[in-house]
């Protein structure tokens, strides 16, 4: 099988328009004749299942929250994306795609990045019509700011808590079309398998989180919306239910995997505290329009923040980086305070923070203004760490927070299984090995509200309505067994061990060999290492309760389970890839002055994973990237 | 910091249900509510107990996910935060914590604090909504709103959907959250078409759904991590007199 990303012919601006024209349609009698699953109620699901259900699919959409509202999208803070040039700064679609492209380290695919930067705009035209309170400037127009790694005010927002409008807009566009009868919501229900039949996605098998129940749906098509895998880490900004398991479960029936070493670590999240410490909490990026980031010019300075004068203090991205200076993209602001605490200079309990430092900017703009654009956040950060950011300088320290890898998807957000579709954090297509902030939720609603319901009818279009509902083929009873057969299994251990002994082990394996930076002797040690905890795991984890009940360590045991499988492709994927661009950090392949280093003549593709049989190494294989509109040039932000 | 727990436990919605007491040893202060249950948790899963069941996923205040009265108040003492925001050094060394799940007829107990909340979903899809289809939206900025309008949208439409209003009210009523709602879209120029016909429908589920009446005790107010303010309640008052003045008769009400 060979890898067809299917992009259209002919010159950038103009291939979205063609294909669009291009794609069949169904009229809404006739797509009522065709059930499409949906996984996954964030952004992305969310508004892929209002958009098909409001064109007359049937849609069963499918969440673990009690409530679809709940998804992780919820708790994104920043801001979207879109090319409106509202501000005046010259924006341009052009200038959003070059900007993805060169942010995303010449790694993503500049078909879909045009799509991306074309679709933006129609994106905040669909959410102000939905009745997202966007912020707004005192003339009543929209207001925008600016964000890292880009030099213009594109980004909207509803204070801290844009996630949460916008996810607000996309359940409450789906819970009207639940009204209409044309979507059906079941929360607290996990995907726990695909049923793949005749080589076609057919449907699903989920658990019923509240009465144990296993059941099999089927579906003319499956759209999987379920987002990244940072909690492969134990610990990361991620939601605690954040999981791989539908993901990969499609990766085991022949989903390929794309460029899964390829994560974001976030530069601004409050440090690590203690044992018992389930999540790292981000604070928004947006702090860095007005934070300045310094430590000490000293190893091992204890002095408190304010007895450190001046001329001994080392504002080091500004340094480094003098034309984007705090605004650096996030994972060259990670790699560098990761630097400077390697250094022996990172501040706090375990060195392992740097300083943003608000004194000047309240000295500049007044505390007033400062509290306007981020006394939540300030709030936040007061209640957890106990300090007072007004007063003192806030600690930071980088996170787990984002993955750019996921399942391979083709120019229509199909993966390589026909009629599974991936969108969403979920797959691997838009943000290359490094994702620009505010740009995951317009990746998210550009693929849920405008891009898939046309490639899912189009799909559909060719095939026979009216399968829906027949889940006779053999194929579901056996994914049905084989899922029951595994709860079983989990159950049937009774170890010593609790599930999150066993995530807490591989988090910390992963993030010291194949987090901010990698190695190949750290992989090589990880890759021998997994498979330990892995057989450890399976022989002694300590599940109580029984199947048919709420049993929420039952729920945490399936998908850790799967991060000790999927850890394994991670690392092999990261010792694979000897260069280093984006996020993925290889200490072999950086410049003399620690920057990454790309390697084009030999990494200038995507790597997509194939899975081969429990205990054999997965197939690797390559789809090129081509740069056209943007020469493939080397990364500076300096 | 060490602490006695009296915690609800009860396996399924059958069960009567009994408090049971756990000891939480060597307790952080920097900890979280929720992670202090981990700690819990841990202990007893060691020592073969079932676990104590509880909504939780963002862990950072805004999915809305966790639920849980502490010491008789609606995600504890501390006013706006939610459970997962609540540090432990807000309590004395050597305290008795007692934990429940919310009350309330419309929120059943599925299991120990977990309680079923799709009735606030039945709400929003009786009208929570603006009805625009996806694509041939107007341009974003060709319908200005006032700043004031657009923050007071922002001011109710910060709510997180947890139920504290509904716990921590004497009538478990949910006027608060359907108030939100109303009061969000209500002030922006989209939601003006649909909303007289919103405020009907959302409370007609409302009472459906068995939350009770608002006497006015601002407990939601005091109760809600989010602070939302009571005043929506009045502004939902208001819009509801006005449409039921005016309601068209039955049979007009979907289009």
């Amino acid at each position: 099988m060979t890898l067809d990303p299917k992009i259209p012919p002919g010159p950038l601006p103009q291939q979205w328009d063609a294909r669009r024209k291009a794609l069949r349609t169904l009229d809404p009698s006739a797509a009522q004749g065709y059930r499409v699953i949906i996984v996954g109620t964030g952004l992305a699901g969310a508004s892929a299942a209002a958009t098909l259900a409001e064109r007359g699919f049937q849609v069963e959409a499918f969440c673990f929250q009690d409530s679809a509202r709940r998804a992780h999208s919820i708790a994104a803070q920043g801001g979207i994306n879109a090319a409106k040039n509202y501000p005046k700064d010259d924006d341009s679609i052009e200038r959003l795609f070059h900007d993805t492209i060169k942010g995303g380290d010449f790694r993503s695919r500049e078909a879909n990045v045009y799509r991306l930067a074309q679709i933006s705009n129609a994106i905040i035209d669909q959410c102000v019509a939905q009745g997202v309170p966007f912020a707004r400037e005192y003339d009543g127009y929209l207001a925008n700011r600016s964000f890292g790694g880009v030099k213009v005010r594109r980004t909207f927002y509803a204070r801290g808590q844009t996630g949460q409008q916008l996810l607000l807009g996309a359940y409450q566009a789906m819970m009207r079309q639940v009204q209409a009868g044309r979507v059906r919501v079941h929360p607290r229900t996990e995907m726990l398998d695909l049923v793949v039949a005749d080589g076609e996605a057919r449907g699903i098998v989920v658990r019923d989180l509240v009465s144990g129940e296993v059941q099999a749906c089927a579906g003319d098509a499956v759209v999987l919306a379920t987002g990244g895998y940072s909690t492969v880490y134990f610990l990361s900004t991620n939601a605690k239910g954040c999981n791989v398991t539908a993901t990969y479960r499609a990766h085991r029936r022949g989903a390929w995997f794309a460029n899964p070493c390829f994560t974001q670590i976030h530069p601004t999240c409050i440090p690590m505290a203690g044992h018992y410490q389930s999540k790292l909490t981000l604070m928004s990026e947006s702090l860095r329009n007005d934070g300045r980031i310094w430590v000490p010019n000293r190893q091992g300075d204890t002095r408190p923040p304010a007895e450190i004068p001046e001329a001994e203090r080392d504002y080091y991205l500004e340094r480094r980086y003098p034309s984007y200076g705090n605004l650096a993209p996030r994972d060259i602001a990670s790699r560098a305070a990761k630097a400077v605490c390697d250094e022996g200079r990172g501040i706090g309990p375990g060195g392992q923070g740097v300083y943003l430092d608000f004194a000047d900017a309240i000295r500049k703009l007044s505390r007033k203004t400062i509290e306007e654009r981020y006394g939540n956040l300030f709030d936040m950060y007061q209640e957890i760490t106990d300090e007072d950011a007004y007063a003192a300088p806030m600690r930071i320290s980088p996170a787990p927070h984002y993955a750019m890898g996921g399942l391979w998807v083709d120019y229509h957000l199909m993966s390589t299984i026909p009629g599974l579709f991936v969108i969403g954090e979920a797959n691997f297509s838009d943000h290359g090995a490094n994702r620009l902030g505010a740009s995951a939720l317009m990746q998210g609603l550009a693929d849920g509200y405008f891009i898939v319901p046309l490639t899912v009818a189009d799909h559909l279009a060719g095939r026979p309505a009216g399968r829906r509902g027949s889940a006779a083929h053999p194929a579901f009873a056996a994914a049905r067994r084989e899922v029951e057969e595994r709860t079983q299994r989990l159950l049937g251990v009774r170890g010593t061990r609790t599930v999150d002994a066993f995530h807490r082990q591989l988090g910390k394996l992963m993030w010291d060999e194949c987090g901010m930076s990698r190695s190949a002797q750290g992989l090589t040690r990880a890759l021998a290492e997994i498979p330990r905890i892995r057989e450890a795991f399976w022989k002694d984890v300590a599940v109580l309760g029984g199947g048919e009940e709420l049993n929420q360590a039952l729920e945490k045991a399936g998908r850790v389970a799967d991060f000790l499988e999927f850890a394994e492709l991670m690392c092999r994927d990261a010792l694979h890839r000897e260069e280093s661009c984006g996020g993925h950090f290889r200490v072999e392949h950086q410049s003399s002055d620690g920057e990454a280093k790309r390697d084009d003549a030999r990494f200038c593709y995507v790597a997509a994973w194939q899975f081969a049989d429990d205990g054999q190494p997965p197939v690797l294989h390559r789809e090129p990237l081509t740069f056209e509109a943007v020469p493939l040039s080397e990364r500076s932000y300096r | 910091m060490n602490f006695t727990l009296r915690v609800w436990r009860q396996k399924n919605a059958a069960d009567a249900g009994r408090f049971e007491m756990y000891e939480a040893k060597d307790v952080s202060p920097d900890l979280s509510a929720l992670e202090m249950l981990d700690l819990v948790n841990d202990e007893l899963q060691r020592r073969g107990v079932d676990p104590i069941a509880f909504d939780h996923d963002c862990r950072e205040g805004i999915c809305g996910s966790c639920a849980m009265m502490i010491n008789g108040f609606a995600h504890g003492p501390q006013p706006a935060v939610a459970a997962c925001q609540l540090y432990m050094r807000h309590f004395k060394d050597g305290e008795t914590i007692t934990i429940e799940p919310w009350r309330a007829r419309a929120f059943p107990v599925i299991k120990d604090l977990v309680v079923d909340r799709s009735a606030f979903d039945r709400i929003i899809e009786a009208g929570g909504y603006i009805s625009v289809d996806t694509g041939g939206a107007p341009e974003a900025n060709s319908i200005p709103v006032p700043k004031r309008d657009a923050e007071e949208a922002m001011d109710a439409a910060a709510c997180i959907g947890c139920g504290a209003c509904v716990a921590a009210c004497p009538n478990a009523s949910a006027m608060l959250f359907v108030a939100a709602k109303i009061s969000h879209l209500a002030k922006l120029p989209q939601g003006q078409a649909e909303r007289a016909r919103r405020v009907l429908d959302m409370v007609e589920r409302m009472d459906q759904e068995g939350f009770g009446h608002c006497t006015n005790h601002y407990e939601c107010m005091a109760a809600c991590p989010k602070s939302i303010h009571v005043q929506f309640i009045a502004q939902l008052n208001r819009d509801y007199l006005r449409a039921a003045r005016t309601r068209r008769p039955s049979g007009c009400k979907s289009d």
